[in-house]
């Protein structure tokens, strides 16, 4: 029963992934150098998140399985972005007013020399 | 009245089942048998129970007098840590899932097993080392960070056993996370033919989503507790603002599981409450659909609202908006239960045995403390009310109130079940009232000591306290007797109770139609379900039928 | 374990309910995985934003090529891992055995490389705690990157150590014939498991070495 499930998928598309997860690590190194502003982060991230999708939805053949794999990896996403973006959330607003907080805005600079400024 | 009695022959118990099939240690050490790896960990969550009960009979005892004549101040810090790790970590958490919900699920759903019994096993005995180092932490002398581990105590000017403390939370969570993982494959996997998704018990789609935060949030924790260890060990200042580090950082880190935690415990009570409220009213639930979503309802928003625990620690104050705004949205889906569980009573054959009285006493102390919960998510009520007794009181209305009433329920309702034998019903009842009463006045005076503004975490106070503590320790006197009784008579009757029967409370569910105790294989046939879980007929149909079957 | 290849434990129906099952399971871990380095992400994340001069400072002490060459290795292993589990699906056990071997052999490669690296740090005194030296006004928060260089690559090394644990193993099973065209599940999870490490290291790459660069 499960043989006829189970897709194997050519050689060549094995070979074919890693060809271009190789020329996309190649093509990540060399944008680094290149100064783009912020957008080099999200240059570098997209790259990543492509190789990753690549390496998800072949490799790890989650294009041929069943929805239930899909949306358990979807929702695991959904959690990771949750976390991130709420926590973030305090980290790019704690400056907006001023607080008392020794953190952050003294960058490098102990507590001790807050204290003598 | 109690459905034992009958005018049947009494019942019988099955000549082999999963408790006399082989007997020794080991039999029971390497068991892969998910109801008795269930009763492996009851034994060892009644251990902790009592173990956690006697920090809290210290606390309790030393806050009869305003003056720190007792314990010293070291002391108490000590024991109110370990009051809350071994009653968090070691009790609430594995209390219903790992314990009830490993014996009860597979019954559920008609499976023969787990998913993965192996795993199972060795998520008990991952849950025992976890415990043994929190044990070893307690004979080195304890911790007094609070459970919350939060840094510096933790790390910088940790002064105890934290960082055996902390392996033993870390340990414990890969257990939780194992069970999680079991459930989830289990309940998708392993049902009946015929057992859709809305047919399934409610208990089931608690522990669906109870486990769905196991999974999701634990691993959150583990990364804390590892930076924590690095912080601890190196002093590299992760968490240290000295160096640079923030301290709130780990706060986002442990609530960000710590919080859903919280609905781990009282998810699966919900749970619960649903299968009892439904069979000693004798109706269908009400709304099914909608308690089964607003369980899921409530594990996903349970994750986007921790930095309510944090409006006064320097977090910013937009994102304390947005976690305030967000904490309102939990209460929603709380009360759709609430509202559901009151509209299965409205106009059923109700009767009053022990586990429904446990329910009961669930749905009342819950709302009080669901809605004192949203007082504390106001921010600037919060701010008042932090760290004051206030805090204390709405979170032992939703864990002790909630959680511990919800899983009394669940022990006394399938104890025919588990054991094939009925506890005396008169002493049962007789407990719920103690405990019910016992909680209330241990609980309810400490609202108002922190309305009044007395702080939690101290060991002495001011002299105008005094009368509500002293009643406040009063109640935890009648609440631990209260505890007490249950403890005694349950373990007298596995040997001198009645023989239960197969289906004492007349209940349905696939777990009522094999035996008491069910076999290793739980049914000698696999159930084919035809039909939803809260079938209960018209209360005059159900006695004829009840005459006719027996 | 079973005896009989692709005998079905006791709880299941048949060889596709456990099948699946296995799958989910698998994919469910993943998701817990997932998690833990999410903690770790969000620590990271959150000292970027206040510390973004300390964090390129920090990662200019990287080495750049090794760190490549490293994830190319892993990429390759990645390959034969896939490449094992085709084989596996098409029952041929010494393509499996050698692909395997392949796979374990580049993920020592990478923990060699990285062994090195982590060497290298020692002798810079980059490693954050008491020996911990920097010239540099803001060597706190260089150091808190380092916390977090180790701290989030050790853990993915470990995950590498226990990989290759699991590959011996499976060799072991593929040896004596465990493996079969209808029963070939370790293989897959293995398989899950290590892609999944290497998805996390594609992700470390470029935020540890390459971010900040120009």
């Amino acid at each position: 029963m499960s043989q006829n499930e189970t897709h194997v998928l050519p050689l060549k598309i094995y070979l074919l992934i890693f060809a271009v997860l190789l020329v996309m690590t190649g093509v990540t190194v060399q944008v680094a150098y290149v100064d783009l502003g912020f957008m080099n982060t999200v240059v570098a991230l997209g790259i990543a998140c492509f190789k990753a999708s690549l390496v998800v939805l072949y490799f790890m053949h989650l294009r041929y399985s069943s929805s239930l794999p899909k949306l358990f990896w979807v929702a695991g996403l959904l959690w990771l972005a949750m976390l991130i973006t709420f926590a973030m959330s305090d980290y790019l607003t704690r400056q907006w007013i001023e607080q008392p907080q020794g953190w952050a805005r003294n960058r490098g600079i102990s507590i001790e020399q807050v204290a003598k400024q | 009245m109690s459905a034992l009695t009958g005018e049947d022959a009494p019942p019988q118990a099955p000549r082999q089942h999963y408790l006399n099939v082989t007997y020794g240690v080991r039999s029971w050490l390497l068991t892969l048998d998910h109801k008795r790896i269930g009763l492996l960990y009851l034994a060892s969550i009644t251990v902790f129970f009592l173990l956690g009960g006697m920090f809290a009979v210290m606390i309790r005892a030393e806050l009869v007098t305003p003056a720190g004549d007792l314990l010293q101040a070291e002391t108490y810090n000590k024991m109110f840590t370990m009051h809350g790790l071994v009653m968090v970590f070691f009790f609430l958490i594995p209390s219903i899932p790992a314990a009830l919900g490993n014996f009860l699920i597979p019954l559920m759903i008609g499976a023969r097993d787990l998913a993965f019994p192996r795993l199972n096993l060795l998520s008990w005995y991952v849950f025992i080392v976890g415990g043994l180092f929190t044990l070893f932490a307690v004979v080195q002398g304890g911790v007094d960070t609070g459970w919350t581990f939060y840094t510096p105590y933790s790390s910088t000017y940790s002064n105890s056993a934290v960082a055996a403390t902390a392996v033993g939370v870390f340990i414990t969570g890969f257990s939780s996370v194992l069970t999680g993982l079991n459930f989830i494959v289990t309940i998708h996997k392993m049902r009946a033919p015929g057992l859709t998704w809305f047919r399934l018990p409610l208990f089931v789609w608690a522990h669906y989503a109870t486990s769905l935060i196991m999974v999701l949030g634990t691993p959150v924790l583990t990364a804390a507790v590892v930076l924590v260890a690095l912080e601890h060990l190196l002093g590299i200042g992760i968490f240290d603002p000295k160096l640079g580090g923030d301290p709130v950082l780990f706060q986002h880190l442990f609530w960000f599981y710590s919080h859903p935690a919280v609905y781990i415990m009282i998810l699966p009570s919900m749970g619960v409450v649903s299968e009892v409220i439904s069979c000693f009213s004798r109706k269908r639930i009400f709304g099914y659909k909608v308690i089964a979503f607003s369980s899921l309802a409530i594990a996903v928003l349970g994750f986007l609202v921790w930095g309510h625990h944090m409006f006064v620690s320097g977090q910013s104050v937009y994102a304390g908006m947005i976690f305030s705004f967000l904490s309102f949205f939990v209460a929603i889906p709380s009360a759709i239960k609430v509202f559901n569980w009151t509209a299965t009573l409205y106009k059923g054959s109700i009767s009053y045995d022990t586990p429904m009285m446990y329910a009961m006493g669930f749905i009342g102390l819950f709302t009080i403390g669901g809605l004192t919960g949203l007082f504390l998510a106001s921010l600037a009520v919060d701010v008042h009310v932090h760290d004051t007794y206030f805090v204390v009181a709405h979170f032992h209305y939703i864990m002790v109130g909630g959680a511990l009433m919800g899983y009394m329920a669940a022990i006394h309702f399938w104890w025919p079940k588990i054991s094939g034998r009925m506890y005396p019903e008169g002493w049962g009842r007789f407990s719920a009232l103690v405990i019910f009463i016992g909680f209330n006045l241990t609980f309810f005076p400490q609202f108002i000591l922190g309305y009044l503004g007395m702080p939690r975490r101290y060991h002495a106070y001011p002299d105008e306290f005094q009368v509500l503590n002293v009643m406040s320790t009063a109640g935890a006197t009648i609440l631990g007797v209260g505890y007490l009784i249950p403890l005694i008579y349950l373990i007298w009757s596995m040997r001198y109770g009645p023989r239960a029967g197969s289906n004492p409370w007349k209940a349905k569910g696939l777990e009522w139609e094999t035996t008491s105790p069910p076999p290793t294989e739980n049914f000698l046939t696999t159930p084919l379900v035809t039909e939803e879980a809260y079938a209960y007929a018209a209360p005059d149909v159900e006695e004829q039928e009840g005459a006719r079957v027996g | 374990m079973s005896a009989r290849p692709g005998a079905v434990a006791h709880q299941f129906d048949d060889a596709r309910q456990q099948r699946e099952a296995a799958e989910l399971g698998m994919w469910t871990f993943l998701l817990t995985e997932l998690m833990l380095f999410g903690g770790f992400f969000v620590g990271y994340t959150a000292y970027r934003h206040a510390y973004p001069e300390a964090f390129i400072e920090g990662s200019s002490h990287l080495d750049v090529l090794m760190g490549g060459i490293n994830t190319g290795v892993l990429i390759m292993s990645s390959l034969t891992m896939a490449l094992a589990v085709r084989e596996a699906q098409l029952g041929r056990r010494k393509g499996i055995i050698i692909n395997l071997i392949l796979t374990i052999v580049f993920g020592g490669v990478f923990l060699g490389i990285k062994a090195v690296e982590y060497s290298h740090k020692i002798h810079e005194h980059l490693v954050p705690g008491p020996n911990f030296v920097l010239d540099s006004p803001i060597s706190n928060n260089v150091q808190l990157f380092f916390s977090f260089y180790f701290a989030m690559t050790g853990t993915h090394a470990f995950h590498m150590i226990i990989g290759i644990g699991l590959m011996i193993w499976l060799i072991f099973k593929a040896r004596s014939g465990a493996f079969n065209g209808e029963y070939y599940a370790p293989v897959e999870m293995v398989g899950l498991y290590w892609h999944f490490v290497d998805i996390v290291w594609i992700f470390l790459y470029p935020l540890l070495y390459l971010l900040g660069r120009h």
